[in-house]
């Protein structure tokens, strides 16, 4: 018998009452995991991420009368995903940088999701400033210390493959922040990592900056964390929502894919 | 050194197991309904027979070995003769010198085959080595097309046409008609067998045999106790066999019998002349003409002007395969190499089924067999003479 | 003049496709001397090393002097036609589909006497050349032609059976991407195929080759990625049932052997691409190509798998690459048995080092792709099975042949 008297609605319980009827919305920011999908695009010469790929295991059939299963493969970093510090060679001797070592609480946190998607649609290489989240923050209030950066684009409404990467022979060309951003992100707003709708964090031609990669080379740096390759990014508000973003449990993972659930508070 | 006579041999009790087109007996059904015939016109036990020279290519996987269990017999002397169309005159020249020496006293020949719907293309699919390799996968026409191959060659050769060949085969059909088990029942003419449905060009439906389940049979024993039985039977003057004659012919024109007719005549004391009722092999005309040439009774190429006006049913002036020979009996697999022997012997005792040969003293049976790669083999003849005479 | 060849009709509907039938293939080891002459497009027959003399067909011991001294040997492929017959009956099912079928006997110059399958224009008495073709069932046969190339030689239909030839077939190249695979597409244009589809993996990567590959006539690019299951299949649903000529030339080079770049990932792609990718090829379009191998003139016939001469052995410069080449053309025979059951046959080319940006390193001499892909094209034609392209690789299968613990120690220098 449990005592009514002693389980008095709590915290958990609010949340689940407002998840289970009470207009706390939970939005899906994940890609659906496709073997068409691609993975980011390297030199030839360099290692390459394995893809999205599935081979049935049975269906009902001789291989097993009862059972419908896959195997599955993929790297790390495919599709929508997580990349953890030691993805990162600035992170690679930073405590609790691995998927398995991660404390899970980093796992939740809210988010503050600005609106490039006019911007990116006039330029594929468009950059996130600060003067633009200085912009957002003069409407949506300051940008809160453990709170994630997101970048909407609607780049991932682009489902032809061809162009969400959008390459050519200078590399890709697609949004992401501007180098001055990411270290103004971590040391003046302490955000707890950045994401995005394109394949990777970085802009795609952010190999030309003066520092390369500067989402994952400071971020990671800094024990921050990236969440590339997001969508339904246009259901969120600007401000207030809950992301929940644990990836596998991979010892001394890199990254891995993750489902990424935003939890919504209805609108006043 | 002179080849010994065949003095002191008879041979006798000629038996045919009727033909039937298929047949869901075994070989074994046929070669026991062949002894079975064969003792009880002799009027002796089945021990009796303590020879026994067989051939089948439908026996598989027994031989003649298994077949002494199966029929209960325990001969003292045992051949199987693997040769096919040429196996009657082989089976009978082994017997006699059996019968001779006194190795046996009675020798039953028998060649005998069933014929279940796919036996034939399985005995030509699986016929030899060299068939297998280099001939069957070429459009696997079995001998239909090897044969083909010999009659275009003859024809271009010699100029022979294919009324040639059909007078052949009308003149048999003629003959086969009074045999009641033969395959083909119905006369045969000219327009008839010239338009005929091609097989394998120039082969049409009549040059061809019709493969059928049956036997042919008979024994070889002493004179004296084919008297002692009171047995009709003929004596032997030559035979011959001859295997891979004239490898260098570059396609086959002529074979064995080429090379031993001299020998063969010699040893027999008579010539073609002679030959009061002659059985050839005839699984398609052009071995027949061969035969005709080859046993001298023209020379070679002019086989079609040798029958051209002679008349060769039973009544005519050159009996020939008198009981309409495979090409209108059936080709009772390797019964087909002994039909020549048991007609000729049939007609030298008066016990034909279908019209006696008049006066018919020396009767001459040839065979020929296996076609083992691009011609056939084996060739063998025998010379018979009527007893009484 | 052989009568030339319709192009096919669209197919009826409503008409019954036949089902595959095989010419006998009861053959002895000795035969199957002729299949391996056959495979590499020789004309040879057994000849006596003691007394010299020709046999035919096959066998262990001489028919003149009795030696077992029996060894194949490259011969005059000229004869005269002796007999010839027109068979309008068989006693095989694959010959009474194909009913009229023509044979002769040809004396061989060099002696034997040889039964043959006859080309339409031969006459009797006249001079012939034969060559030793594998039919249907994977076997080595012997066929005649007239001495000079007759006008539409190509288009007679029993030779038609024993060969590869393109023209009036629809032809899949798996990887457009590729120099050979751009070389590929303009042999086949070039050999008449009636249609030519390519395969275009990760179309965010453009290719020059198949960028060129588009503007041809006759070609419609599908999506086709040998590593994606899927990819494999829905492209199988789409147009398994239209590839009369599979063109397997996937290709993934990258340099290193095992000590020397020990990395999984690149093996596992070498794999992937070339082991795995040919599996599922093999499980998606194999089966409705072979049920299609008896599909009138004009279907389907063979698979083409361009594989690296280091197949046979081993490269430690490109250790794992040559180790997944060699996995492919082990699987290559287990295709080329299951196939055969439809008479479709599997014929592997073996080229050497090509001119392209993945030998950059490998000296010389380098293949030409375009030289390449028409040599290799001309092959099918002529129903070869074991295709070497290039002075390597034919070096190499000779060695290999010759003695293979030599080539695998020098082959490192």
């Amino acid at each position: 018998m449990t005592n009514p008297e002693k389980n008095n609605p709590g915290l958990l319980s609010s949340l689940l009452g407002g998840i289970t009827g009470g207009g706390i919305q939970v939005v899906d920011l994940t890609m659906t995991l496709d073997q068409k999908s691609p993975t980011i695009v390297l030199p030839p010469e360099l290692g390459q991420s394995w893809p999205f790929r599935m081979e049935e295991i049975s269906r009902y059939d001789h291989r097993g009368p009862a059972i419908y299963w896959n195997n599955i493969s993929c790297g790390e970093h495919t599709g929508t995903h997580f990349d953890a510090p030691i993805h990162w060679i600035s992170g690679k001797d930073l405590p609790n940088n691995a998927t398995d070592t991660i404390p899970p609480e980093m796992f939740i946190a809210q988010a503050c999701v600005i609106d490039c998607s006019a911007d990116a649609a006039e330029d594929p290489d468009y950059l996130l400033t600060i003067e633009q989240v200085e912009a957002w923050e003069e409407k949506h209030g300051r940008v809160p210390p453990r709170s994630w950066l997101l970048m909407r684009t609607d780049w991932s409404l682009k489902s032809n493959p061809v162009d969400y990467l959008n390459l050519d022979a200078a590399g890709a060309h697609t949004p992401g922040p501007h180098e001055d951003l990411v270290p103004w992100l971590i040391d003046e707003r302490d955000v707890i990592g950045f994401g995005g709708e394109a394949v990777g964090t970085d802009a795609g031609q952010a190999q030309h900056f003066n520092l390369p990669y500067p989402c994952h080379h400071l971020m990671h740096g800094r024990g921050r964390f990236g969440l590339p390759a997001l969508t339904n990014l246009d259901k969120l508000p600007p401000s207030g929502s809950l992301l929940i973003t644990p990836p596998l449990k991979i010892r001394q993972g890199s990254g891995s894919p993750v489902r990424v659930l935003a939890l919504v508070e209805p609108q006043a | 050194m002179r080849r010994h006579n065949y003095e002191g041999v008879a041979v006798c009790v000629p038996v045919t197991v009727p033909y039937s087109r298929y047949s869901l007996k075994s070989a074994h059904w046929f070669c026991g309904r062949a002894l079975a015939d064969l003792i009880s016109k002799a009027g002796i036990e089945k021990n009796e027979v303590d020879g026994f020279c067989v051939s089948s290519f439908t026996l598989n996987p027994d031989s003649a070995v298994g077949l002494t269990q199966h029929l209960g017999v325990s001969p003292r002397w045992l051949d199987h003769i693997p040769m096919g169309g040429a196996a009657g005159g082989v089976a009978l020249r082994r017997a006699a010198r059996a019968v001779q020496s006194g190795d046996a006293e009675i020798v039953a020949c028998m060649g005998a085959d069933t014929n279940h719907v796919d036996t034939f293309r399985q005995t030509i699919a699986t016929f030899s080595q060299f068939a297998n390799d280099a001939v069957y996968p070429y459009g696997s026409g079995g001998p239909n097309s090897s044969f083909a191959f010999l009659t275009d060659y003859y024809m271009r050769e010699y100029g022979a046409t294919r009324e040639d060949f059909g007078k052949i085969c009308i003149a048999q059909r003629e003959n086969a008609l009074d045999v009641p088990h033969a395959m083909m029942k119905r006369p045969l003419n000219m327009e008839q067998y010239l338009n005929a449905r091609i097989i394998a060009e120039p082969l049409r439906l009549f040059d061809c045999v019709m493969p059928c389940a049956g036997a042919e049979a008979f024994l070889v024993m002493s004179i004296e106790r084919a008297k002692s039985l009171d047995l009709d039977y003929a004596t032997i003057l030559s035979t011959i066999e001859r295997h891979n004659a004239f490898p260098e012919d570059p396609v086959q024109i002529r074979a064995g019998w080429a090379v031993d007719a001299d020998d063969f005549y010699e040893h027999a004391g008579i010539g073609p002349e002679d030959i009061d009722v002659f059985q050839a092999y005839d699984d398609y005309p052009i071995i027949c003409f061969m035969q005709i040439e080859d046993l001298g009774f023209c020379a070679k190429g002019e086989a079609a002007a040798f029958i051209a006006d002679r008349n060769l049913t039973t009544q005519g002036d050159f009996p020939y395969n008198t009981s309409g020979g495979q090409l209108s009996a059936g080709q009772a697999g390797a019964g087909g190499g002994y039909l020549g022997i048991v007609e000729t012997l049939r007609q030298l005792t008066d016990q034909t089924l279908g019209k006696a040969v008049p006066n018919a003293v020396h009767g001459l049976a040839s065979c020929f067999g296996m076609i083992n790669y691009d011609r056939g083999l084996c060739t063998s003849a025998a010379i018979l003479k009527r007893s009484a005479a | 003049m052989t009568r030339k060849l319709s192009p096919p009709k669209r197919k009826n509907p409503i008409k019954r496709t036949r089902l595959p039938t095989m010419p006998p293939g009861n053959r002895s080891r000795e035969a199957h001397g002729l299949t391996a002459m056959a495979a590499s497009g020789r004309f040879a027959l057994q000849t006596c090393e003691e007394c010299e003399a020709v046999q035919y067909p096959p066998r262990q011991i001489c028919s003149n002097c009795l030696s077992d001294a029996l060894e194949w040997r490259d011969v005059s492929d000229g004869g005269t036609l002796l007999a010839e017959t027109t068979l309008l009956h068989s006693n095989d099912l694959f010959f009474r589909d194909r009913l009229p079928w023509r044979l002769g006997i040809v004396v061989a110059d060099v002696g034997p006497s040889i039964v043959v399958h006859l080309a339409e224009d031969c006459v009797q008495g006249e001079r012939v050349r034969m060559s030793l073709d594998i039919d249907r069932a994977g076997h080595a046969i012997v066929t005649a032609r007239t001495e000079k190339p007759s006008t539409n030689e190509e288009d007679d239909l029993q030779l038609r059976e024993m060969k590869f030839n393109p023209k009036d077939r629809r032809v899949l190249i798996v990887d457009g991407k590729t120099e050979l695979g751009l070389g590929l597409a303009k042999a086949f244009a070039d050999a008449g195929a009636r249609k030519i589809f390519v395969g275009e993996a990760q179309p965010w990567r453009v290719s020059p080759h198949l960028e060129e590959i588009r503007k041809m006539e006759n070609v419609n690019i599908m999506p086709l990625d040998v590593t994606d299951s899927d990819s494999v299949e829905e492209l199988a649903a789409m147009i398994g049932d239209k590839v009369e000529i599979m063109v397997n030339n996937s290709y993934h080079l990258r340099s290193g052997g095992l000590i020397d770049r020990f990395d999984l990932n690149v093996a596992h792609d070498e794999m992937e691409i070339h082991y795995h990718g040919l599996i599922r090829l093999a499980g998606e379009f194999g089966p409705v190509m072979r049920a299609r191998g008896s599909d009138g003139h004009h279907g389907s016939v063979a698979w083409l798998n361009v594989f690296s001469a280091y197949a046979w052995v081993n490269n430690p410069a490109l250790g794992t690459y040559s180790a997944s080449q060699a996995a492919a053309l082990s699987l290559s025979h287990c295709l080329r048995a299951e196939l055969a059951e439809g008479g479709v046959r599997v014929v592997n080319a073996f080229i050497g080092p090509i001119e392209d940006e993945w030998n950059q390193l490998a000296p010389p001499p380098k293949l030409v792709p375009e030289a390449t892909a028409t040599r290799i094209v001309g092959a099918l034609k002529k129903g070869i099975e074991d295709i070497p392209i290039g002075a390597v690789a034919e070096e190499i299968i000779q060695r290999m042949v010759e003695n293979p613990k030599e080539i695998e120690r020098a082959i490192k220098s």
